[in-house]
């Protein structure tokens, strides 16, 4: 290879060498990061295919595609991923709702400026097992500040949907200042002078925000709205703080765990993994088709 | 385990205690340990001590236990720099604490020696390999005096895998002003409670009824007297059948009943003794513990509060058996200190501290007869005639999955449909055993 180098065709060569000596160099660490992410997932996988139940440790055996059958007809499993929907459809509706005002807020604000978007970060700053044991005290009957305004013997984490609402009601509080965060960036990129003519143009509050606003935030908002959906898709502390599952309350992550840690089953825990993995790998692919260019990661200059 | 279901209450743990037998209280097996481990102890021990004194240290994995510490200190003079035992308190739920075992033993921990083991889990971790056989004479030690039930906890397709602790028995618990004469059958405390409820008096039976261990637990009784089980002997199928399509028209009309607390499917072990103490109930079905908080928490009632036999279908039912065992690591570097400090651990004077200070009642017959224990336990006979009869939950490995399966499909009571829920049952139990089982 060196030959052409030698003979004098050098610029292309040398370019040609260069990056072949680039990738060798990057070589260790690409091959660390396949080791690290795609060992586990691969392992994962082959898991998913056996019949692997660590209470039998004799009965482990090849069986295909078996535990995926037994998962995917599961009463428990399709009431996880219900469970699981509901609270990111609407988990994630409400924060984005309420962080773009908060956001709006927080631009506008003349007056304390940093002092109110550090008053609104609190929740984000605080580790989320220790917010949702502060909800869980909180609705517990006989302890709980929040329990003292339901009328007497009612224990609303005991129950289904009372139990679901106070999860969301966690996640909303913890990841709205999150995506008011982001969503304040966003406003940062709307000019002014758009806004200013928009307003001479007779354009109303209401008309200038949804015309003018919400159409120039679009990456922003879809970002938004991207890393906030991967993070409640896999939401797993608030619930095993709050429930651990009880009242048909587990999302997809807390019966992989159940199955995986208390249940010792390898088999059937890793085969929710996977499917867990592929319903993550799915949500943005549905993103890239419903946002288009605006999604993150497009080339916008389409 | 998670869900609410599985997280036997304060007096679901038993214990059974292996050692003596009746008499001869003065010369426990603990008493005869120290030289004999010295012997036994030397050569395997040479390599591997721990710990500056010499002695190997043996860490103790148990469930929260007031006066355990108190055990131990005892245990650690009496071995004499044989062993030294240290005390690791697991978390307070059962699932909690299963978890962290299962967790540890499936990564080979060699941290854990002597492991104290809901009467549940004894199957699980046996055939998992995770546990040690006991054999010749610690085996012959830990049988000594152990009543039936109780060591049948501890015994896995015959062998001995853990040495009996504790034991624990329900009974019926009721207030003599208000039931006269304790009835003997599920029907005839329903009929009690119409009567109470014409008369304007407390008329609620409490029983566990939350979606938890509880519910498992009062099922498996159900079907037991109603002369079947829920899995069969061997443990590998499913048998429920007749008996348990009975239990469950039983537990229907129970929810269904002027009986029912309205906040039946929410009860454990603590609402049901708190709505007794509070006088909103006139009877619960509960562990012993229930008479000393009486004393302690309503004086004036407790010279009311009486004891009679577990309910069941046509006569006298049988109650559900708890307590806890002691078991040795697999993965343990001091196996031979590990045994004798089981042993000691669970002597007849362990046993007599834990019944009389903790409140758990113990696995050797003989104990019942010890210093002390009249006084605390005044229904001790009424414990001893249980335990003839007590129901064990059902045995297997998949134990985990069977409860959780069948506390989610009872719940709650009063929607029990009894042909339709026994189909459940028997497909989701069949799956569990099948390791094919989903947990929820």
């Amino acid at each position: 290879m060196t030959a052409r180098t030698v003979t004098g065709r050098a610029g292309r060569g040398a370019g040609r060498d260069e990056r072949r000596l680039g990738w060798w160099l990057c070589a260790p660490a690409g091959l660390v990061m396949l080791l690290v992410t795609g060992w586990p997932v691969a392992y994962s996988v082959l898991l998913s295919l056996q019949r692997y139940d660590l209470r039998f440790p004799h009965r482990r055996a090849w069986i295909g595609p078996e535990n995926y059958a037994t998962v995917l007809t599961s009463v428990f499993w399709w009431d996880a991923v219900g469970v699981t929907a509901l609270v990111t459809v609407v988990s994630v509706a409400i924060e984005l709702v309420l962080g773009m005002a908060i956001a709006l807020v927080m631009y506008r604000t003349l007056v304390a400026r940093g002092l109110v978007r550090a008053a609104v970060l609190i929740p984000y700053g605080i580790v989320t097992v220790a917010a949702a044991y502060g909800w869980k005290y909180a609705w517990t009957p006989g302890t709980g500040w929040l329990a003292g305004f339901l009328p007497s013997g009612s224990a609303p984490l005991t129950e289904r949907w009372p139990a679901l609402g106070i999860i969301v009601v966690a996640e909303v509080w913890k990841t709205t200042p999150f995506m008011s965060l982001l969503l304040m960036a966003g406003l940062a990129l709307v000019p002014e002078d758009t806004l200013k003519a928009a307003a001479m143009d007779g354009a109303s509050a209401w008309q200038r925000f949804r015309l003018v606003v919400l159409p120039l935030m679009a990456p922003t908002i879809s970002a938004a709205l991207l890393f906030r959906i991967l993070d409640a898709v896999r939401i797993f502390d608030d619930i095993y703080v709050l429930t651990n599952g009880a009242q048909r309350t587990s999302s997809v992550s807390i019966i992989a765990y159940h199955n995986l840690i208390s249940g010792l089953n390898l088999g059937i825990g890793s085969t929710m993994s996977v499917l867990v993995f592929l319903g993550v790998a799915v949500v943005p692919l549905v993103f890239v088709k419903v946002f288009g260019a605006s999604a993150p990661g497009q080339d916008r200059g389409r | 385990m998670r869900t609410g279901p599985a997280t036997p209450g304060p007096g679901t743990r038993g214990t059974q205690g292996v050692h003596r037998a009746r008499g001869a209280r003065g010369v426990g097996v603990a008493k005869l340990a120290p030289p004999l481990c010295g012997v036994l102890l030397c050569g395997v021990l040479a390599g591997c001590g721990s710990g500056a004194s010499g002695a190997p240290a043996v860490d103790l994995y148990n469930a929260p236990q007031q006066h355990l510490a108190r055990i131990v200190q005892r245990c650690n003079r009496i071995a004499d720099g044989a062993y030294r035992i240290r005390l690791n308190t697991l978390p307070r739920g059962a699932d909690d604490q299963r978890e962290q075992l299962v967790r540890r033993l499936a990564a080979g921990d060699a941290g854990l020696d002597v492991l104290g083991l809901d009467v549940t889990w004894t199957a699980e971790l046996a055939e998992a390999g995770w546990i040690r056989e006991w054999t010749g004479a610690d085996a012959a030690s830990a049988r000594r005096g152990v009543l039936a039930a109780p060591l049948g906890t501890a015994l896995w397709h015959g062998r001995l895998y853990a040495a009996p602790y504790t034991t624990n028995v329900q009974l019926l618990w009721y207030r003599s002003d208000l039931i006269p004469s304790p009835p003997r059958t599920w029907a005839g405390l329903m009929a009690e409670s119409a009567r109470l409820a014409r008369a304007g008096r407390p008329a609620y039976g409490e029983v566990t009824g939350a979606q938890y261990e509880g519910l498992v637990v009062w099922f498996n009784s159900l079907v037991a007297s109603a002369g079947g089980s829920v899995l069969t002997p061997d443990g590998e199928h499913v048998a429920l059948g007749a008996p348990a399509l009975a239990g469950l028209r039983v537990m229907r009309a129970f929810a269904r009943s002027r009986a029912a607390d309205p906040s039946l499917s929410n009860t454990r072990e603590d609402d049901a003794r708190l709505a007794v103490e509070a006088g909103r109930a006139a009877y619960e079905i509960n562990w012993p513990f229930v008479f000393a908080s009486m004393a302690a928490n309503r004086p004036e009632l407790a010279a009311r509060f009486r004891w009679a036999p577990y309910p069941g279908l046509t006569g006298t039912g049988r109650s559900p058996l708890g307590g806890a065992n002691f078991a040795v690591s697999r993965y343990s570097r001091h196996p031979r200190a590990a045994f004798r400090a089981a042993l000691c651990l669970r002597d007849p004077e362990s046993q007599r501290v834990a019944a009389v200070e903790d409140g758990l009642p113990p696995a050797t017959g003989a104990v019942y007869d010890a210093p002390g224990m009249a006084e605390a336990y005044p229904m001790r006979q009424a414990i001893m005639d249980a335990l003839r009869t007590a129901a064990p939950r059902p045995k297997t490995p998949t134990y985990q999955n069977v409860s959780t399966v069948t506390a989610v499909t009872l719940s709650p009571p009063r929607s029990v449909d009894p042909p339709r829920t026994l189909r459940t049952l028997r497909s989701l139990i069949g799956d569990a055993l099948e390791s094919k089982g989903v947990l929820p």
